[in-house]
């Protein structure tokens, strides 16, 4: 059942990139670009997210354990730290060399395998170096 | 500021799609929908199984959308140079490893459940991203 429902959260997820147009460096670009022609869309896929997310995980909250009967996944930190902060730093900037957050690269290795498996084995270096766990 | 021509109806049906996923998983599963840490976890974890089966979704979408699009759905990824790739992806996977998360756990399900870690992320890698793309068009580089 779990891998079922994760299989199906990734499936729906993908879908949802490429239709949000958050799988193009160009939008993301323009949507980064204040000070040029601002394109202000991909504001609305987040908008659009956090909308349905949120009665999801608030639903979650207030039943305490998932549908399947597992407990709910909590992030083992809570304090605001430099790590925390450095870390997004660091992938806002890469965020805004190339125009691709994590998802959209794994999409992408679909549509321009090239490019993408370049920037994911990357990210994926990336990704393992940082963290022992 | 002037506004380029942008669209209202994918961005929210695509950003209501990845909500639906997030909120799937977690009200079925508790899982959380942070690509990089099911990237991370579903490569090297203890238990890599429904991360392996999401990160096959999100791939078998990725051939769905070719099918239908074919490369205009990654229209700018062409004009990207190698050193950029490399850059930009050893970035992305550092950055997203400190900090626990990117756009999909720190943006979408960490502020669905009103999370101040989140938040705090979030207001740090959207500025730094376009301090970035204005440096960019400044200095031209990469």
């Amino acid at each position: 059942m779990r891998i079922a429902i994760a299989l199906v959260s990734g499936l729906l997820f993908g879908l949802g990139l490429a239709i949000s147009g958050m799988a193009s460096p160009d939008k993301v670009i323009g949507f980064l670009d204040l000070t040029g022609r601002w394109d202000p869309s991909l504001a609305f896929v987040m908008g659009g997210g956090l909308a349905v997310a949120a009665p999801f995980y608030w639903l979650a909250a207030r039943r305490g354990t998932a549908l399947c009967g597992d407990a709910l996944g909590e992030p083992g930190q809570s304090a605001i730290d430099a790590r925390l902060l450095g870390g997004s730093a660091l992938f806002g900037i890469g965020w805004g060399i190339v125009g691709l957050c994590p998802g959209p690269a794994l999409l992408n290795l679909a549509v321009q395998p090239l490019s993408a498996g370049i920037f994911c084995a990357a990210m994926l270096a990336g990704l393992l170096f940082s963290r022992r766990d | 500021m002037e506004l380029a021509p942008f669209s209202l109806i994918e961005p929210l049906a695509g950003g209501a799609l990845i909500g639906l996923a997030a909120g799937l998983l977690r009200l079925g599963t508790g899982h959380i929908a942070g690509i990089s840490g099911i990237l991370r976890l579903g490569v090297r974890g203890p238990d890599r199984g429904w991360q392996m089966a999401f990160l096959g979704g999100l791939l078998l979408a990725g051939l769905v959308a070719a099918a239908q699009a074919g490369p205009r759905l990654a229209a700018g990824l062409e004009k990207a140079s190698i050193p950029a790739l490399i850059l930009g992806g050893l970035l992305v996977g550092i950055g997203t490893g400190l900090g626990n998360g990117c756009t999909s756990g720190h943006g979408i399900c960490g502020l669905a459940r009103l999370s101040k870690r989140s938040l705090a992320a979030v207001a740090v890698f959207m500025a730094l991203a376009f301090l970035t793309v204005l440096v960019r068009r400044m200095g031209g580089w990469l």
